[in-house]
């Protein structure tokens, strides 16, 4: 369960995003302007701030300004109507942790909060190793197994096993996925995203009882053992 | 506002009045000027004639005394023209002469000055008819006066009429003038009252309307034609506008009424949990599909209002390429085709390497759902070359290409060709490309290879100087990305 902090002016899309992570079990507070949400932020401990970029009395970008220059770490999320290259840019920039532009799908905003909350806060607390099941993955030694057997990748299935064994249990979207390991921050038309899971899939699962990647519909796929 | 207020307001009735004004001025100093050199002419003449006479009259009285004088006065004076002679004793008894009264005055003052006076004629004139005219007088010897003089009647009267002449010419001029003012101004204020209604019927929303040209290729024609072009221009706009509000309407019309009735059927027909998940999952489909255009509407809608500068970097093609191409080699596999890379080494652009990775991405798309050939195996070229001082990276395919006539149309957002309508798309990708390419300076073009298309733009390239810098800068990928890991 997180303790998230919604700064979103409109009232619909507020409630909505709250009533949303609500459902996902986490707990959501509501502020309608900008200078209410940095008093808040900065009174209260939050896991995760979800912040709109216009905001009135006080901008988005300056709230994360002011709450980095206070010592606050709070991973933000911004959602922007704005939502394009150099915005996303900015937006980064100012100290933001993710960009997500509106409209968007519920799962995926889902998605990236989950992401952001289990991002490691610094260096030393990157693992080197990811362990899902029986599958291993050392980054170290840019080395992949599962059971007793080695699993040879190409240098791109690497980046995208490893994303998704960072969020093991975590749903991934297919924009995250594209965002992370491709570092495109567009959405293709087709399911090219698909084919590189699948092929994924036919490495790490074909042969061994237990799937251990998952694809679920309409979000994403997520990587687990499913004896957790 | 009457009409007579509105026609006194106009710029050609207060030019019209000026213009008058000073044609006016300028004729009344022409007639002053006129008339008093004619009288100070005529004057001269008088002046001389009297002189003559007199030096005549003195000569005769010189060498014939006064009986001379008095016979030779006495035949000049029955001659009815316009000399006057009058010769009076010491005591001012008129021994001679035609002048029957004038101020004695004239008379007493015989200094030879030149006078002018009113006088009534001997033997011609009733005693109230008064003339005038210019006289000296002279005392001779022997205490006789002598007045000589020319009746200015004849002066008078060519003064007159020169008066009358010069202004009932003015009089002419200014009606003339008015005329003429009046009648090209109404033309002026036709011409504009033309151009005034055209615009009222066009601000009234018929955009189809025009000034009318009168051929004559003065300021108001090439005033007409340059507003024409600018209606043009306005028109192609708004049609432009509307075919894309139409097109959006009738793109998201299709997916919002299918949305809903699977929800009606839904609603009508699903059995159970199972059912109604279903059919949330199918709708969940369909509001992605509207969510995909919309973004991409909005997508478009940036790029096209981007200023170039602040996305630009210098980036290795190769690399860019490379990229892309190990994201859709794959997809393309599995589709039964081949993707192949052509870049020469060392190739650099200044692009944003997001847009032109997802240009690239567009146009592979684009082959793999109409570049298939009807025979064989679908074979997508990925490359670049420098070509004319600009980069071009280029999408090839072996399918049937686009027809010619359609390749410019293509571009347009929400067109999507006949044969094209049944796959998955939105009919935007290629608006997008082009919205990129015009971004970069460049513009999206097409080429039938027979058999095959092929889809290119063009970019900057970075000079060899900046390149290394380019290079290091591309290598690290990046920059904005925050440590994720």
């Amino acid at each position: 369960m997180l303790r998230i902090l919604v700064i979103e002016d409109d009232p619909e899309a507020a409630s909505y995003l709250v009533k949303g992570l609500s459902e996902f079990g986490h707990t959501a507070d509501h502020a309608a302007d900008g200078q209410t949400g940095l008093q808040m932020a900065l009174d209260s401990n939050y896991d995760i701030l979800i912040v709109d970029r216009m905001l009135p009395k006080m901008d988005g970008l300056s709230i994360i300004q002011e709450l980095r220059r206070d010592g606050n770490h709070t991973p933000v999320l911004i959602l922007s109507a704005l939502g394009q290259v150099d915005d996303r840019v900015k937006g980064l920039k100012a100290g933001g942790d993710d960009y997500l532009p509106k409209p968007f799908a519920f799962t995926e905003l889902q998605a990236r909060v989950e992401a952001l909350a289990r991002r490691p806060q610094s260096a030393n607390q990157v693992e080197t190793t990811y362990q899902v099941g029986d599958l291993t993955l050392d980054r170290m030694a840019h080395s992949c197994r599962r059971g007793e057997t080695d699993i040879p990748l190409q240098p791109r299935e690497f980046r995208l096993l490893e994303y998704l064994m960072q969020h093991a249990g975590q749903v991934v979207t297919r924009t995250m996925l594209l965002e992370n390991v491709w570092e495109y921050h567009f959405d293709p038309q087709t399911n090219v995203i698909d084919v590189h899971i699948s092929r994924l899939r036919g490495k790490i699962d074909k042969g061994f009882d237990t799937p251990l990647l998952h694809t679920i519909r309409g979000a994403g796929y997520t990587i687990r053992d499913a004896a957790h | 506002m009457t009409r007579l207020t509105r026609f006194t307001r106009t710029t050609a009735f207060k030019l019209s009045l000026l213009y008058i004004a000073v044609f006016t001025v300028m004729s009344g100093v022409l007639l002053v000027y006129v008339s008093e050199n004619t009288d100070h002419l005529m004057s001269e003449q008088v002046v001389q004639a009297v002189d003559a006479e007199l030096k005549g009259l003195s000569d005769v009285y010189v060498r014939g005394g006064v009986r001379d004088l008095v016979q030779t006065i006495d035949s000049r004076s029955r001659h009815p023209d316009a000399s006057l002679y009058l010769l009076t004793d010491f005591s001012g008894n008129a021994l001679v002469g035609n002048i029957a009264r004038l101020p004695t005055v004239v008379l007493e003052e015989a200094d030879g000055g030149l006078r002018r006076v009113r006088y009534t004629r001997l033997g011609q004139d009733t005693e109230d008819i008064e003339r005038q005219a210019m006289v000296r007088t002279f005392e001779l010897r022997g205490g006789f006066r002598l007045l000589v003089g020319r009746d200015l009647g004849e002066q008078l009267h060519f003064a007159n009429l020169l008066g009358n002449a010069l202004r009932l010419w003015l009089v002419v001029v200014v009606v003339m003038a008015a005329i003429t003012w009046l009648f090209v101004s109404r033309r002026v204020m036709k011409r504009i009252d033309d151009i005034s209604a055209t615009s009222r019927m066009i601000m009234n929303g018929d955009l189809s309307e025009r000034l009318t040209i009168a051929g004559n290729n003065d300021e108001f024609d090439r005033l007409a034609v340059n507003l024409n072009a600018m209606l043009d221009r306005i028109e192609l706009l708004m049609q432009s506008m509307k075919d894309v509000t139409d097109n959006i309407a009738h793109d998201l019309k299709t997916p919002l009424t299918r949305l809903q009735t699977r929800i009606e059927i839904a609603l009508r027909e699903a059995k159970g949990e199972e059912g109604y998940r279903g059919a949330l999952e199918a709708t969940l489909d369909e509001t992605d599909q509207l969510l995909r255009i919309f973004n991409a509407l909005l997508r478009i809608a940036r790029i096209e209002s981007m200023a170039p500068g602040s996305v630009m970097e210098p980036s290795d093609m190769n690399k860019l390429i490379a990229q892309v191409a190990e994201l859709y080699e794959p997809l393309v596999e599995d589709e039964g085709g081949t993707l192949e890379i052509d870049v020469p080494p060392d190739l650099h652009a200044d692009c944003n390497r997001d847009l032109i990775s997802q240009v690239m991405v567009n146009l592979i798309e684009n082959a793999l759902k109409y570049g298939r050939p009807e025979t064989g195996a679908l074979r997508i070229r990925l490359g670049g070359k420098e070509d004319d001082g600009r980069v071009i990276l280029f999408v090839s395919d072996n399918g049937p290409g686009i027809p010619e006539e359609d390749q410019a149309r293509v571009k347009d957002r929400f067109v999507r060709l006949e044969e094209s309508r049944s796959e998955p798309g939105t009919g935007l990708g290629l608006s997008l490309v082009k919205a990129v390419a015009s971004l970069h300076g460049g513009d999206l073009r097409f080429k039938n290879e027979d058999p095959g298309l092929c889809a290119w733009i063009d970019l900057a390239p970075v000079k060899p100087a900046s390149s290394g810098s380019g290079n290091a800068e591309a290598g690290t990928g990046h920059k904005e990305e925050p440590n994720r890991e």
